[in-house]
């Protein structure tokens, strides 16, 4: 027969300290693992979603990132007049001919620790080309003006980035007359500008990359055997969304070994508290425990009440854990990403993913705590236990 | 029985207790010094940098590059004393993930700059004489089973992407400081200019030695004014605000990591306090008896603190022990990511304190109930 759960419940209200003392252990190891967890996803959310599937981005073959690369003005418009670029309704190809550099910026005022902050010069058909990049402040930058736009998570973390400042880029001045938004990705983090302006100031009439939208979103294979098979070019051919998805693998695998590493870690040294609570749980109640042998409950039973009751501590923290972990979903941060060497801002970003994660972890721990106590509570002698208490 | 006598036998009782918590202590503490020392080694970083040394790179940004031109009149600088350069390689060797740093130079004066890197003469006057030499350092010939005389493959990503570079290992040096990375290779600045047909003409960054490290800001200044007009802007610092510049990139993951170190020093409080205060109320009858044989209040106090004290000091041991070993003994360092990793003096000192606060946290409430214990009550409690 099974002991009834308001037993085990009524056990944990006798003794509030050391049972909250362990839900509180597990929750903080759940905090932060759903923390981790959530802040490698935040960082490949903003890589994932920084490029469209349907979009291609040509880069000189060999370079895996868009630093070091170079496209000629030349490539560029034999490209363009591919068949597999799409048109607007004027004939107008939809393709932006980038020059992507990173500059160095002061995080703050004060001058204090520098970031890469990246420059891309766009051609005016990228803002169709890239149709998630929309205006949050002020207007697009002219053509033919020394005038950029900054994106969202560069204008909120670097000082001097606001509407109707001067920035120096280079050799030259610009005016910020804009801020933008572009679904959280990777874009948000940069500064936008006319690409013949930005070519004056930086590396000369060269591109670093191209991106067009297919004709036909089914279309890519074709259109990169057709590109990189041109002996005029020389390129390599990626789908835009790969491409970004491919920088983020390096900092999504450190963050995640990191995450693991260290709650790992911290996991085992819960499971060491949790068995010492258990353990001395079973031992207060030995003489509870002969009695409920005594009157017929399997030791089975007694074993599962105990495991229930572990677990329950256990999910108790899990679900504490997760409510402590909630208000950091949307807190923004920012680090270099190595591999396209430049300052990404991203969000912590906790989903019903990772909170589910976080409190299987929990109740596993639970479980792999309450183990051994649970065995050792069904196993007493019952003549013994009584004699002692 | 004395004292210590005491604690001795109450921590032997129950053996596997004892032992989780003091492994639960030590597993928590050798995550702080991991912790910790991530922190500390980036930050000491930039105190690797040499005072008689200063990086001369282009304003606009790290991936931008200064004319060679520029070399003439940085070497005729009052108070330079030796000028060398040096243009990130980027070369991939089989595959993207086995990343290490590689310097084009021109060897002679560049060697003369650095007595950091540490060669035999021999080895040296091979690497300086033949133009597709590598000079490497011990821990990366280590990491990938390189001798001398091999020959090894560079795919190139931004000196003819693609195509393949071959480099024949002359030279192994060692770190002659410690900090000083033994992780990098370095090549010829000619054999690089040669790929452009000798019209490359650019350099990453320019290394001056200077005579008196007092004069460091006034040359910088001197420098940096020179060029400011010109195409490309310089920005002149020594060589340790340079590598400073490198670990801030890093941005706020310091944050975060002491965040996290933070979190695991107060779990493992909660839990060893909770097992304190556990068999504390477990001895109650115990500690009645210990006073009524004549053991004073204090003597009490000292016992069950002295309890706290040994479980803290044995754990915070062990996560210690293990933590120079693995990162101090086995140069353990996140598969490159952040080399001469290694627990520093001030880590150990803050986890001194750590511990301290530890066995105050989880021995003082028990040992002042076991101090204030009223004889009478407890032993009728127990009856």
């Amino acid at each position: 027969m099974r002991i009834p759960l308001v037993y085990n419940l009524r056990s944990l209200r006798q003794r509030p300290a050391t049972s909250a003392a362990t839900v509180a252990g597990i929750a903080l190891v759940v905090v932060t693992f759903v923390g981790m967890l959530a802040l490698a996803d935040g960082f490949r959310a903003a890589m994932v979603s920084t490029g469209r599937s349907d979009n291609v981005l040509v880069v000189r073959r060999g370079s895996d990132s868009e630093l070091t690369s170079t496209v000629a003005r030349d490539q560029a418009s034999i490209v363009s007049a591919f068949p597999h670029v799409a048109t607007d309704a004027d004939g107008t190809p939809l393709i932006t001919s980038d020059v992507y550099v990173v500059i160095t910026r002061n995080r703050d005022v004060a001058g204090g620790s520098e970031a890469n902050v990246p420059v891309r010069g766009v051609g005016m058909a990228a803002f169709r080309v890239r149709d998630q990049v929309r205006m949050t402040e002020g207007r697009p930058f002219e053509r033919g003006r020394p005038e950029v736009i900054v994106g969202i998570g560069t204008a909120l973390r670097f000082p001097g980035m606001n509407v109707g400042d001067e920035i120096e880029l280079g050799a030259g001045r610009f005016t910020v007359v804009g801020h933008f938004e572009a679904d959280g990705g990777a874009f948000e983090s940069e500064i936008w500008g006319e690409n013949e302006q930005l070519m004056g100031v930086f590396r000369g009439p060269v591109f670093q990359s191209l991106t067009f939208r297919l004709e036909d979103p089914q279309s890519f294979d074709v259109a990169k055997s057709a590109i990189e098979a041109d002996p005029r070019l020389q390129l390599g051919v990626h789908r835009e969304s790969a491409f970004f998805a491919g920088q983020s693998e390096l900092l999504t695998n450190m963050l995640r070994f990191l995450a693991i590493f260290v709650t790992g870690i911290m996991a085992i040294g819960a499971v060491f508290g949790a068995i010492n609570t258990m353990d001395t749980m079973v031992s207060a109640r030995s003489r509870e425990i002969a009695l409920l042998l005594t009157l017929g409950f399997r030791p089975r039973s007694v074993m599962a009440s105990f495991l229930m009751e572990s677990t329950l501590l256990a999910l108790a923290g899990g679900i504490l854990g997760c409510l402590l972990a909630l208000p950091l979903n949307g807190v923004t941060t920012s680090t270099t990403n190595w591999q396209s060497f430049a300052e990404l801002s991203f969000s912590v970003n906790i989903t019903p993913p990772v909170l589910a994660i976080g409190v299987v972890f929990a109740v596993g721990m639970g479980i792999v705590g309450g183990f051994l106590p649970a065995r050792h509570a069904a196993k007493q002698v019952i003549a013994q236990a009584l004699r002692k208490a | 029985m004395t004292r210590t006598g005491i604690v001795v036998a109450n921590l032997r009782r129950r053996k596997r207790r004892t032992l989780l918590t003091i492994m639960g202590v030590a597993i928590a503490m050798f995550l702080f010094i991991t912790l910790r020392s991530v922190l500390t080694t980036l930050s000491d970083s930039g105190e690797v940098g040499s005072e008689n040394r200063l990086i001369v790179s282009n304003k606009t940004g790290f991936t931008f590059t200064l004319p060679m031109a520029y070399a003439t009149r940085l070497a005729a600088t009052a108070g330079v004393s030796g000028v060398s350069w040096s243009q990130w390689f980027g070369g991939v060797y089989i595959e993207p993930r086995n990343f290490f740093a590689q310097f084009a130079i021109d060897p002679a004066t560049y060697l003369a700059l650095y007595p950091e890197i540490v060669i035999p003469e021999d080895q040296k006057q091979a690497f300086i004489n033949e133009q597709t030499a590598a000079l490497v350092g011990r821990g990366l010939a280590e990491r990938f089973g390189w001798q001398l005389g091999q020959t090894i493959n560079l795919q190139g990503t931004i000196f003819r992407p693609g195509e393949d570079w071959p480099f024949t290992i002359r030279a192994i040096y060692e770190s002659g400081r410690g900090g000083f990375p033994d992780n990098t290779m370095y090549l010829h600045y000619a054999y690089l200019e040669q790929a452009f047909g000798g019209e490359f003409g650019e350099a990453g960054s320019f290394v001056l030695g200077i005579e008196d490290p007092a004069q460091a800001a006034a040359i910088a200044a001197a420098i940096d004014d020179s060029y400011e007009n010109s195409a490309a802007s310089t920005k002149t610092q020594t060589e340790g605000a340079y590598n400073l510049g490198f670990v801030g990139l890093y941005g706020n993951i310091g944050f975060f990591l002491n965040t996290i170190g933070m979190a695991v020093v107060f779990a493992i409080l909660l839990v060893a306090a909770n097992t304190m205060a556990m068999s504390a109320r477990e001895r109650i009858p115990e500690i009645a008896v210990l006073k009524t044989v004549g053991f004073t209040d204090r003597a009490v106090f000292a016992i069950v603190l002295g309890e706290a004290f040994a479980m803290a000091i044995l754990g915070a041991g062990l996560g210690l022990a293990g933590a120079l070993v693995v990162f101090n003994l086995g140069e353990f360092n996140f598969f490159g990511f952040i080399p001469g990793l290694a627990v520093a003096g001030r880590t150990i000192l803050l986890m001194a304190g750590i511990t301290l606060i530890l066995t105050l946290a989880s021995g003082l409430v028990p040992a002042r109930a076991a101090g204030r214990l009223n004889v009478v009550e407890a032993l009728r409690h127990v009856a």
